[in-house]
This record gives structure tokens, sequence and C-alpha cells, in this order.
């Protein structure tokens, strides 16, 4: 057997494996069950495997839950009922499986695209969807660089780090009046964009930057970084990351004996950093862009429509992705086209009430305004302070 | 003077995680010669068991300790039994076969296990109950808490526990005839199948010790936290020199002390051109200068050129 | 090119007439096929597959490189992505708004490659006496050392742009000639997908034919001298010190080049491209394939990419169709298939699905001591 090897195997493996793959063939959307209504696809892409599938499912959740809404509404675009499908697709949060997923979509001829969930994953995909003139909205890509590349075709709807990083800055140093500021990033797209933003707003209300520290994604162990900034003596620690190491920092920092007051930005507004720090948590600043839920209109529906839906609470994007749907399909009534050329002008000039926010874009796809609101926890729990709208700020006390 | 100490007993706790890993690396390397790159994510379902006992069992009025005992039994049985059928299943058929082909399978029942640990536990973090005080000791300004005084305390009984083990026993020196040379001692009557297998059970059983007292320590525990724990753990383990146990426990304290005096200090140092995010950096630049001077790592032996 | 062809179908030379005819015939077959492959693939299942088959081409290349190390030369190493980085940064730092340098990628593209080749020589010399796992440890330490550096290089002064990657980077073009839109030549229309295809296959044909020879070759013997048994080697007068360091510098020469190519087709680059989970996928793709056997790598590389795909698509459907619901989230069903496939490929055939003719006769010989 051995010595009469031939390359015969292998290559049956490959017909075997593309055989398959035949089988497999997307099929054409024909959608002769839905009889005479018009199927109107909609793509989704976040990680839905690894570190950060928690907030990919969570963002898949919100996209869905929109669509699902859409369809029993019963919407008519140019006169013929919609149904609306979703697809969605497991990006990884890679760029490279991002650019192939996206590419899927655009085969799948979807009329727009909600994602992806991450800014390396956003960026490179957009200039495919920009290739192939198909609407893509990110629900939580805050890379400035995002929008920079001077598409046509590609939106947001959350705030920037540059939008974030000014309020969070000018709250530290205004109204917490915070003179001496440790910075820790994550060394992520995201942490460290917001943690530049921060310092530079910080810097401009005069406080000092004491001590500017590094952590990863995965890390756990932050004592050395800590006890390196309790040498410093702050005032406040601002983190730019994620919650999945905002809640042993947090516990590590309060063990360590520093009482210095703790901010992030949206990465650590979730359920997940009160219930995990219980009552190291306690006091800890967050933001999140948008208004709060329970103020917006069918804001607080939504949140108890998701809990009874997905038997969890929203994580964190969900309610953006709700409204990335909607600021899409209300641009396709508009424009009575499902066709993303048609309804792109209309969506450039919309203005549309979301559960997060009033949404309207400037020319590059950003969110105008763009409201943003602090949070404390209080007693445990999430408490809005204050919604500070760019530059103007108004209480929504 | 304070934050020096405080640097210092940073640097063992993080050092002595390590090295709880870095011990059951090393148990298996010396013995098969063969890297389980799964052995980290033997730690992680060793926590998550440790978890689902801990809060089914808190609701019914149960002592804390014997909580902790049952939760601890328990996963560790249900390690052992993985770490049994991981060497039935994926490394004895290949006990003869090119030296990476274990290292792949490896690499897949790592990829198995976070997937199936995601399917069972969800994708999200978990909180890991405060099964200790939460008292801490302040020595000179510096602080420890009692989790991380019982993890370097585990650390060193768990070294102190596996050199008896191998020098002092039978079964060990059973071991240590395997490591040598498995055939010859075949024929000296050691099952050496079974001696393997008992390594990969005991290893298995040592990283489910080491999960709860992680997740213990850090409070979080999640389905991928056994991936870069693993890899430094294995870094550690050959810092120290791999097969060699009081190399691991060596390894893993200075791949701790490592990084945090590296990050302490290195930033100010350096004027904050090198700051605490080239961390990494520092220890793999220690590693390349250790063993550039010691090629088989701090205490490992110098093995005679063997083709 | 078409000896390598012979070799790489394994025809024997001692039949000579018809089997020549036969090898030519086969030739132009397999020429016509790739030729043709992304017309048809684009056909049957639609453009991201096409994509997909780009990547495929990548990371070939990637692991033929990687073969000259590990399959050829016996040195293990985890790090090998950072070649890959450092092709990319290459290009992308030469080629887009970052400096608002822009060259041609002729001149990038063996830039990149240089550059990586440096990189190599850099990586070999200090673990020129380490052995085993011992030198795999410490160029995995080398892969996560690039990747930081690139990951932090934007303070005090912004290099590579730090974690934000470096986006706009020029598409793949000659003159006015750019792959990184629709063309259309002798009135076939052309999308960008299909252009880097015929791109990166001419690369990948370059790396396999360069493999080839360099397996039958002076230095091919003596990276197997050294594999099979270093002091013996030296012992014949091979200079151990600078065949292995050509090993590293040849095997980080084609990573470059890979990498400039997949900054051009990917227009952005960001450093958790070059994790350490993409070294141990390429060393998987050696490994699974048959190292040492190009034919082999080709193979693991070709599989490695389209299975991960291929779930995605089975994981769903097969579902729905056997059990008419979805039972398991179809990503996780995913990740468990590509986790047991690569057990069972592993056990099923332990030397990789088309291992070189020479390692299988080592394995049919007494089990060598475990060391």
């Amino acid at each position: 057997m051995l010595h009469t090897h031939s390359p015969l195997s292998p290559a049956l493996f490959i017909l075997l494996i593309t055989s398959l793959a035949a089988c497999n063939k997307p099929e054409t959307p024909t959608a002769s069950g839905y009889g005479r209504d018009l199927v109107v696809k909609i793509g989704a892409a976040a990680p839905l495997t690894g570190a950060q599938a928690h907030l990919g499912k969570d963002n898949e959740n919100g996209t869905r839950m929109a669509i699902e809404d859409a369809n029993t509404q019963g919407i008519m675009i140019a006169g013929r009922k919609v149904k609306f499908e979703l697809l969605s697709e497991d990006d990884q949060a890679d760029p490279k499986t991002a650019t192939v997923v996206a590419q899927k979509l655009v085969d799948a001829k979807v009329s727009g695209v909600i994602g992806h969930l991450n800014s390396g994953t956003s960026i490179p995909a957009s200039k495919i969807y920009s290739d192939n003139g198909i609407v893509q909205i990110s629900p939580s890509a805050t890379a400035v660089g995002y929008t920079g590349s001077g598409f046509k075709t590609t939106y947001r709807v959350m705030a920037n780090d540059a939008q974030q990083g000014k309020v969070l800055g000018n709250y530290a140093t205004q109204m917490l009046g915070a003179k001496k500021i440790a910075v820790i990033d994550d060394r992520t797209a995201y942490g460290e964009g917001l943690a530049r933003e921060f310092i530079k707003a910080a810097q401009a209300g005069g406080a000092q930057i004491v001590a500017h520290e590094y952590t990863t994604d995965r890390a756990v162990d932050f004592a050395a970084v800590l006890t390196s900034i309790k040498g410093k003596r702050p005032e406040l620690i601002f983190f730019g990351g994620m919650d999945s190491q905002g809640v042993p920092m947090i516990k590590q920092m309060r063990a360590l004996g520093l009482t210095a007051k703790f901010m992030m930005g949206d990465g650590g507004y979730t359920p997940k950093l009160t219930e995990l720090a219980g009552a190291a948590a306690e006091g800890v600043y967050a933001s999140l862009p948008g208004v709060p839920l329970d103020k917006m209109p069918g804001g607080a529906d939504f949140s108890k429509r998701y809990e009874a839906k997905f038997h969890q609470p929203i994580q964190l994007y969900a309610p953006y992705c709700y409204d990335a749907v909607n600021v899409m399909i209300a641009a396709m009534r508009k424009a009575a086209s499902t066709d993303p050329a048609k309804y792109l002008p209309e969506l450039a000039k919309l203005t549309h009430n979301g559960i997060t926010a009033k949404i309207e874009f400037d020319e590059k796809g950003d969110l105008k305004g763009g409201a943003i609101t602090l949070y404390q926890i209080q007693k445990g729990k999430w408490q809005a302070l204050q919604t500070i709208d760019n530059d103007a700020i108004t209480s929504t006390r | 003077m304070d934050i020096f100490l405080q640097q210092i007993i940073n640097g063992l706790v993080q050092g002595s995680v390590y090295s709880m890993v870095a011990l059951g690396y090393t148990m298996v390397y010396g013995i098969l010669g063969l890297i389980n790159f799964a052995h980290g994510e033997i730690v992680m379902i060793g926590a998550m068991v440790a978890l689902s006992v801990i809060q089914l069992l808190t609701g019914a009025g149960f002592p804390i300790f014997f909580i902790l005992l049952i939760s601890l039994m328990l996963s560790m049985i249900v390690c052992m039994i993985l770490g049994y059928s991981m060497e039935r299943i994926a490394y004895r058929p290949l006990r003869n076969a090119p030296r990476l082909a274990p290292l792949i399978t490896a690499i897949g029942l790592s990829i198995v296990l976070q997937t199936l640990a995601m399917m069972f536990w969800g994708r999200e973090y978990h909180s890991f109950p405060l099964l200790f005080t939460n008292d801490s000791v302040h020595i000179a300004g510096a602080v420890i808490t009692e989790v991380q005084i019982i993890i370097i305390t585990v650390a060193l009984v768990m070294m102190g526990g596996l050199l008896i083990l191998v020098h002092r026993t039978r079964l060990g020196r059973a071991m240590r005839a395997v490591a040598e040379n498995p055939s010859a001692a075949a024929l000296m009557g050691v099952n050496s199948n079974s001696v393997i297998s008992i390594t990969f059970v005991l290893g298995s059983a040592l990283a489910a010790i080491a999960g709860i007292m992680i997740s213990a320590n850090y409070g979080i525990v999640h389905y991928l936290m056994g991936a870069l724990l693993g890899l430094k753990a294995f870094t550690a383990a050959v810092l120290g020199g791999i097969g060699n146990l009081r190399g691991a426990m060596l390894g893993g304290l200075l791949l701790g002390l490592i990084e945090s005096l590296g990050a302490g200090y290195i930033g100010d140092l350096s004027g904050g051109f090198l700051g605490s995010h080239y961390q990494d950096v520092f220890a793999f630049f220690v590693l390349i200068a250790v063993l550039i001077f010691r090629p088989s790592g701090l205490l490992g032996e110098r093995v005679a050129e063997r083709a | 090119m078409r000896n390598a062809l012979k070799r790489f179908l394994i025809i024997d030379k001692r039949n000579a007439p018809n089997q020549k005819r036969l090898a030519w015939a086969a030739f132009a077959v397999l020429a016509i096929i790739l030729l043709a492959l992304p017309f048809a693939i684009d056909g049957l299942f639609g453009r991201g597959w096409v994509r997909v088959l780009d990547f495929a081409l990548l990371y070939i290349m990637l692991a033929l490189g990687l073969n000259i190390v590990v399959g050829y030369a016996g040195l293990l190493d985890l790090g090998y992505v950072a070649f890959f980085a450092v092709g990319a940064y290459c290009y992308a730092l030469l080629g887009s708004p970052q400096f608002g340098i822009h060259l041609p990628f002729w001149i990038v593209l063996p830039l990149g490659a240089l550059l990586a080749c440096l990189f190599g020589i850099l990586l070999g010399a200090p673990t020129l006496r380490l052995r085993g796992d011992y030198l795999a440890i410490v160029t995995l330490g080398f892969g996560e050392i690039i990747r930081i550096f690139l990951n932090n290089l934007n303070a005090p002064i912004n290099i590579t742009n730090g974690p934000q990657g470096i986006s706009m980077i020029d598409s793949i073009h000659l003159g006015e000639f750019s792959l990184g839109r629709t063309q259309e030549i002798f009135g076939i229309t052309f999308p960008a997908a299909h252009l880097h295809y015929y791109l990166f296959l001419i690369f990948t044909l370059l790396v396999i034919f360069v493999s080839l020879r360099l397996q039958d070759s002076r230095i091919g013997r003596a990276w197997a001298a050294i594999r099979e048994d270093e002091i013996a080697a030296s012992a014949m007068g091979i200079n151990t010190r600078n065949i292995k360091l050509l090993a590293f510098a040849m095997g980080a020469t084609f990573g470059g080049l890979a990498g400039g190519l997949f900054a051009g087709f990917q227009g952005f680059v960001s450093p958790e491209s070059f994790g350490l989970t993409e070294s141990i996928m390429i060393l998987c793709m050696v490994v699974l394939g048959g190292m040492g056997n190009v034919g082999g790598v080709v193979l693991g590389g070709i599989l490695l990419v389209v299975i991960p795909e291929l779930t995605r698509h089975l994981a769903g459907t097969a579902q729905q169709a056997l059990l008419g619901k979805t039972v398991i989230d179809p990503e996780s069903l995913r990740m468990l298939m590509f986790g047991l496939a690569l057990i069972l490929i592993m056990l099923w055939r332990p030397a990789g699905l088309w291992p070189s003719s020479q390692r299988r006769r080592e394995l049919i010989a007494p089990a060598p001591p475990s060391v």
C-alpha cells in the first residue's frame, strides 16, 4: 500500500470537497414562498465566535428584532408589501474574514448591511461595500478613520472616538474637577482611539496626565500598571477598553487600595460591569452615545421585549443595531425603493427618531450633533447623570 | 519603597499563577517530550465546572468550605477524565508519528474544547464567586489579599508534592524510567502506557486546581481564558527549562516578576518611550537572552546532543 | 516549469516518450483549469468564493515559505507571520497617505520581500544553537515582538499608526492599469477579485517553482541533512550556520512577498491580522498537507482556507436539512467541525495528507528515539 501511493487520493479529496460545496450553492432569490411579497435582504456582520462573541450576538439580536418588527408592521414600499430577511455572517473580528464576508453579502444581493462591530473589520469591508454600491451602517465602529475614506456608502449610528472622547474629557475636568488623571488603554483600535481623544480634551480642560499605562484586550492581571499608577496619586483613572478588562481592573484597583474615580467609555456601560464587579464598581462612570433608552419613545419597551425574547439583558450595541435597521428602512420608504443607489440620497438627508437618539448624518456619514450620556453606578445600578450634546451641556434632570 | 514592594508581590502572585499551569506542561513534557498545547483549555474547563457547581450549591445553604471542597473534587474529576480521554484519543495513536503531528491534534483539541465551553457556558464573562474572605494583609504599605497568599502557597505545595512524587515514589521511578527510555522501561516491567495515562490524569487534576485558584483571584471566568494563560505558562516552562519541575516554578516566578517590574519601571526609566505596552517584549527579550546563554533553559539539563 | 510540473505530478521519467506527451497534455489541462477557475467559481458559487480563492493563494505562498523552514530544514517556527507583517507594512507605508509616499508596486514588493529577508536573518542569528521546542518558543516570541511594535509605534513618532492600522493603501497598479477595479480586456470583464487571482497565481507558481528547484539543489540536500542529523551534517562539511540562516532568509522572503500582495489586495492593514493564531494556522497547513512536500503543502493551504468557509455554509444549511431546525449555532458548529477535522486528519494520516516520499520512507523505518 505504501509504495504504490499515488497522488490520486488528495485529488479525490479535493473533488469531494468541491462537490460538497456544489451542493451548497446559495439559492437564487426567487423566494416563491412569499407570494408576491418583495423580499429584501439585509446583511449583518459581527464576530459571532471568539472573544467578542457575546457582543456580536447582541448586535445580531438587535438587528433581528428590528427586522422582525418591520415584518410584523407590514411595511409597504412602492406599493408592494415587503418581507425583510436577515443574512447574518460571522466576521470573527478578523479584517481578512470581514472582506470575504462582505463580498458574500454583496453576492447575496443584500440591500444594505448593518455592521461590522469593530472598526478594524468595518474599515476594510467598507471598500467592498462602496465598490458595489451597497449601504453600510455600522452600529458600533467608533474609529474616526472609518468614515475618513470618503466613501459615499459608509455610515454609522454611533458617536466616533473624537466626539465621545471630547465629552468624557470635558466631563472629567469640568464636572468632576479632576486635575491629575491617569489613563490606561488596551491597545486596540477602540481603546487607543478613545484614550487619545480623551487625553486631548482633558489636557485642554487644564488637567495633567500623570500616567499613561497600557494593557491588552486579553489581559486579566493589571496589578503592575495599577501599582505604578498608585504611586502617581491621580484623582481619576480613565480606561479606554471593554468591560471584560474593566471588571477585573476595578476589582484589583480597589484591592490595591486605589480610591481614585474610575471612568470608561461605552465599552464599560454594560450589565456585566455592575453584575461582575459588584461592590467595587460602585461610583464608576461610563458614557454611552445617545439618550438613555427609557427617555426615548419606544426605548424602555425595546429593552423589555429584548429581554423577553433573548432571555438576557441588552449587552451593549443592540439598540444601535435596531436603529440602524430602522434608519435604513426609513430611507427605503422615502425613496420608495430598496435599491441602494436610489435610497442612498434619502439616507444622507434623513432625520429619524430612533430609540438611542434623533439620528441625522453629516456629509461624512457620522452622526450630526451626537448626544452622549454619562452614567454612574449608584447602588449597583447604572444611573444616567447627564446628556451632553456635543458642546452644549443640557441636563436631563 | 512601598510601591516597589507591591510590584514584587504583584510579580510573585502573577508568577505563581504561571507556575501552577507551567507545572502541568512540564510534567507531560518531561515524560513524553510532547507539548500539550491543550493544557490551558483544561485549566479553563476546571474553572468552568467549579463555577457551575458553586452556582448550583450556593443557594442550598451548605457551608462555604463544603461547597469549595465539592466543587474542587468535581472539577478535578471532570478534568481527569478529560485528560485521560485526550491522551487516549489524540496523543496515544500518534506516539510514533512525526513530531509535529500531536501539535496539530493539540491545536484541534483546543479549538474543540473552547467551542464546547462556549456552547455550554455561553459567550460572556462570568463572575467567579468570592470563596475566601476578601481580607488583605498590609506589609509596609503594600497589600496582599488572602487569595493571593493561598495562590503562592498552593503553587509551592504543588511543586513540592510533584517533586516528592517523581523522586521518592515507585510511580515516580516508573515515570522517570519511561521518560528516559520507554522501551527499556517496558522491558523492566513498567507499563509505560498506564504511566503516561497517569501523568496526564495527574496533570489535569493540577490544572483543575490551578483553574479554580486563578478564577478565585481574578474573579472572572471566560471560555477563552485558557489560551493566553497556556501560552504564558509555556513560556515560563521553557524559561526554566522544560521538563524540569523546579524550572517550571522558577520560570513562572521569574516571568511574573519581569512582567510586573518591566511594566512598572521601564516606562519611567526610558522617559515614557518604552511603557507598559512593551511588557511582553521585555519578557521575550529576557527569554531570548537566557536561551542564548543557556540553550536548554535556566535549570534544564544539558542533554547530550542526540540525533 | 514543465519539469517542475512532472515532479509535481510524480511522473516517472523512465517511460519517457509516452509520459512526455502525457505530461504535456496534463500541463495543458491544468493551465486551462487554473485560467478558467475564477470564472467557473464566480458562476457556480459567487464572487465571495473568488475572494476565498485569492486568500487561498496567499496562504499557499505563506505555507510554502514556512515549508522551507519547517519542512526542508526542520526548524520549528511559530512566529512566521512576522515576515508576512513586515512585507505588508512595508507596502502599506510606502504606498498610502500615511507618509504621502506612493511608490509603484514593482518597487515596493521586492523591497518588502528584501526587508522580510533581513528580518529572517535577524531572527535566525540568535537562535542557531536552539533546538526543537526552545526554538519554537523563541520564534513565537519574535512574532509577538514584531506585532507589539507595529501596534505601538504610533507614539512618540507616528510610524505605523498603531492599532488603528493603515487604510487607503494603493491598489496594485501598473501605470493606469489598476487591479483594484473592474477592467475590460479583449471584451472580457475582469472584476478586481479575478485580476488579483491571476497576479497571485503567477507569484504562487513562481514560489512553487523555486521551492521545487531548491528541494533538489545542493542547498536542499544540505537542509535535509541538517534536518535529519545536524552533527553528522556538519561533519560532512556543511556550514550549518549559513545553511540555517539561508532557510530562515528564504522562508521570510516568501512571507514578505505574500505580505506585500496582501496589503495591496486588502487596502488596509492593522496589527490584529498578524497574531499568533495566524502563525499557527500557517503551520497547520504545512503539517496537515505534508511537511516537505510542495504538493502536500499546497493542498494543506487550500484545505485550511476552504474548510472554514465550507463549514460556514454547511453548518447552517445541513442542520436545517437534516433536523429541520437549528439546534446548534452555525458558527459554533463550524468551529467544532474545524477542530475535529484537524484531529481526525492527523489521526488518519499522521505524516500529512500528502507526505513527501522521503518522509514516508522514514515512517516505515522503526521509530527513532523520541527526543
